[in-house]
């Protein structure tokens, strides 16, 4: 035992009655003022449940989002908002796991839940913080039923599956129109999961809309965890399809480009309408193979100052790492909950679900006026961008208010690289 | 479509199995000599896998040339674990055996996880994206040279099982356990020997399969299982059944994801195995129990 906790209790012992009075009297006025003490001081950090898919099929891009939430607390700081106290939990690429996380993250204390970059696993966390009163802001899912639930605690700052190709569809006449150039047919590949199947169904009801130069000749559905692509790749080319429409993941983009090059086959264009094509990981296994797809993304505006900021903040603590949708939106997911905490004075589940929904931060990095929510706790105000990849960099191409390149047409033949 | 396409899907297909082939003859041989069913086969094939790709990463060492290096440690393991581990369950219930193989397997996947971490890794030699062009045929180089060097493995293997004195003794121990403690054989240390080459089996199945598919330390269990279903499609300890399993399934999701649609490719695979377990229990190359 230390001098001074000897000290203390020998002065506990001789408190005498005026003391105690006194005490009682500071003690009384302290706990009657106290809930304004909290309103104005919020001293307790809000404890954010992050759930993210840290191993499994999609454990890479699970780990990069984790960048995003790493780099946050200095970045909160710097805008005056609150500090966040981080629950991490691993959904571990399964439905049923983020379910039980989320369940288990709120039984630990998590006042908000964030993540889970997966349509499916978001859907379970949705439907579990619905059911607890625990607001819940997604950082990346874009099957468009999650917001369609009337759920009055769950808020996605991130587009729909149809707002994404909405947005792919408008930039790629874009693209069209400046190169000059267009496929006539293309072969649509979709990976079989929650995400890839909403996304194809949206294509069915969103092209028609656009007037479309090409025609989809087939679709191609394949296996999340597929190890080999080889068929997939082998069915596609003998479409004779001038160019290939994707919605994959990282490992299968991974591996769908090196059986192009072992199959010798080098479409018009890689078009991409999800994750994988772009990513750090894509362009370090691959390296000059990697250049030249186009990807039609969530993005950043390069423009915004805080894009700058974050860019800044992540090029510091991950050197060789590119600023992506994965970083940017759970950033802001982050940028979210610390927001409304701020304006809420409260963890209260509710009164944070009011502020949630009352959000307006238009000094954000997503492209667009800015983050609000409609109704249904969407914010259906974020516009996409068009991507290309060019010697291990990105360049965003389209739309031109947010351009820093122009597009390289078409792909270059993988066996001249 | 195009004629060709066929063949090319087909010998895609046929190339894999071989090479499916071998990982689950490992297990085969186990199986038919220390009637133990390796639950751990996937893992320990993850186990070579990450050997090539640290050997590779560090030295820029060739996996295909380190196939042999390779199958010597996991030999190593499969013996010790054999001697150490395994066989004081030898004669307990399967339930106690399946556990014990069950926790190895978990075990293996977090150590995996632990050091790795989860994200995919894969080797890129000179000739990954290789490909010969005979007319309009297309053959993936490393597929090709992973499926020659799995018909030579499995080509030693036959040969050391049925020419040599240490492989007849392995085959006695098989045929008849109390008829080779009778004449004398250290079943024990047969026994582990045995494992030890199921294990080399994977350990070089393992090298050859990262040249074409990246490993995480989850690819362990989706590998067991495949396994399985080609020793029970081949048959159960038959080991030219393991290599026509291995064929076959290679062969069945190649052709299923061409003609059907390729996210139903194992749904085949599993269409084949059902098959083979209501018409002909023991396998396709299996010996009917007595």
């Amino acid at each position: 035992m230390t001098r001074k906790v000897k000290e203390r209790m020998t002065r506990k012992a001789r408190i005498s009655r005026r003391t105690f009075t006194a005490g009682l009297t500071a003690t009384g006025i302290i706990a009657g003022t106290a809930p304004f003490n909290i309103v104005r001081a919020q001293t307790a950090a809000l404890k954010v449940g992050v759930l993210l898919p840290r191993s499994g099929a999609q454990a890479g891009i699970g780990q990069d989002c984790q960048r995003g939430v790493d780099i946050t607390p200095a970045l909160l700081k710097d805008l005056g908002l609150p500090n966040l106290s981080i629950m991490n939990a691993d959904t571990e690429t399964n439905v049923e796991v983020a379910r039980a996380r989320a369940e288990k993250l709120i039984n630990d204390g998590a006042q908000l839940l964030i993540g889970a970059f997966d349509s499916g696993q978001s859907t379970a966390i949705a439907q579990v913080a619905e059911q607890k009163g625990i607001p819940y802001v997604i950082n990346i899912a874009a099957a468009p039923q999650i917001t369609e639930q009337g759920y009055k605690f769950v808020f996605r700052n991130f587009p729909t599956a149809g707002m994404i190709l909405g947005d792919a569809f408008a930039n790629q006449k874009e693209i069209f129109a400046a190169t000059g150039a267009a496929p006539k047919t293309v072969v649509f590949m979709h990976v079989n999961d929650t995400f890839g199947t909403a996304m194809k169904n949206g294509i069915g009801a969103v092209m028609p809309k656009f007037d479309m130069p090409y025609k989809i000749v087939e679709t191609i559905a394949y296996d999340p965890t597929a190890r080999d692509l080889s068929v997939e790749i082998s069915k596609a080319k003998a479409t004779g399809a001038e160019a290939l429409l994707m919605v994959s993941r990282l490992n299968d983009a991974i591996l769908l480009t090196r059986e192009m090059v072992k199959q010798r086959w080098t479409p018009m264009a890689v078009l991409s309408m999800g994750p994988g094509w772009y990513e750090d990981q894509y362009l370090k296994t691959l390296g000059k193979l990697s250049d030249g797809p186009l990807s039609f993304v969530p993005w950043y505006d390069p423009n915004k100052p805080l894009s700058k900021k974050l860019q800044a903040a992540l090029a510091k603590s991950f050197p060789d790492i590119n600023l992506n949708t994965n970083h940017v939106y759970t950033f802001e997911a982050l940028l979210i909950a610390a927001d409304a905490f701020k304006r809420a004075g409260s963890a209260d589940p509710k009164a944070l679900a009011d502020a949630i929904r009352a959000t307006n931060i238009t000094a954000n990095v997503s492209p667009g006026p800015g983050i609000q929510f409609d109704a249904k706790g969407q914010n259906d105000k974020l516009k996409d961008s068009a991507i290309q990849n060019r010697g291990g960099q990105l360049v965003t191409v389209a739309p031109k208010v947010a351009a820093n390149a122009k597009v390289e047409w078409p792909l270059k033949l993988y066996d001249k690289r | 479509m195009p004629a060709e396409i066929y063949l090319n899907v087909a010998v895609g297909g046929l190339l894999t199995g071989l090479v499916y082939g071998l990982m689950a003859l490992g297990l085969s041989v186990i199986f038919g000599v220390v009637r133990v069913v390796n639950f751990a086969h996937g893992e320990m094939m993850t186990i070579a896998m990450y050997i090539a790709i640290v050997l590779f990463a560090a030295f820029r060492l060739d996996p295909l040339l380190m196939m042999v290096p390779i199958a010597a440690v996991l030999f190593a393991l499969g013996y010790v674990m054999q001697a150490g581990l395994i066989n004081p369950f030898i004669n307990r219930p399967e339930h106690s055996q399946f556990i014990l193989l069950v926790a190895v397997a978990l075990i293996i996947v977090n150590v995996l996880l632990m050091i790795f971490g989860p994200d995919a890794q894969s080797v890129q030699t000179s000739y990954s994206f290789d490909s010969f062009a005979l007319g309009p045929l297309i053959v993936d180089a490393t597929k090709a040279y992973a499926a020659a060097a799995a018909i030579v493995v499995a080509a030693a293997l036959f040969a050391f099982f049925r020419l040599t004195s240490v492989g007849t003794a392995i085959r006695a121990c098989a045929d008849n356990y109390t008829g080779a403690l009778v004449v004398g054989l250290d079943v024990k240390r047969l026994y582990a020997l045995t494992f030890g080459l199921g294990t080399a089996c994977v350990g070089a199945a393992g090298a050859m399969l990262v040249l074409f598919i990246d490993v995480t330390p989850a690819l362990g269990p989706v590998y067991t299982l495949l396994a399985f279903v080609i020793v029970i499609t081949g048959g159960l300890g038959s080991m030219p059944g393991a290599l026509l399993g291995g064929v076959l399934i290679g062969l069945t999701e190649a052709l299923a994801g061409l003609f059907f649609t390729p996210s139903a490719k194992s749904m085949f695979a599993f269409g084949i195995l059902v098959l083979v377990l209501l018409f002909r229990p023991q396998g396709l190359l299996g010996k009917r129990a007595a």
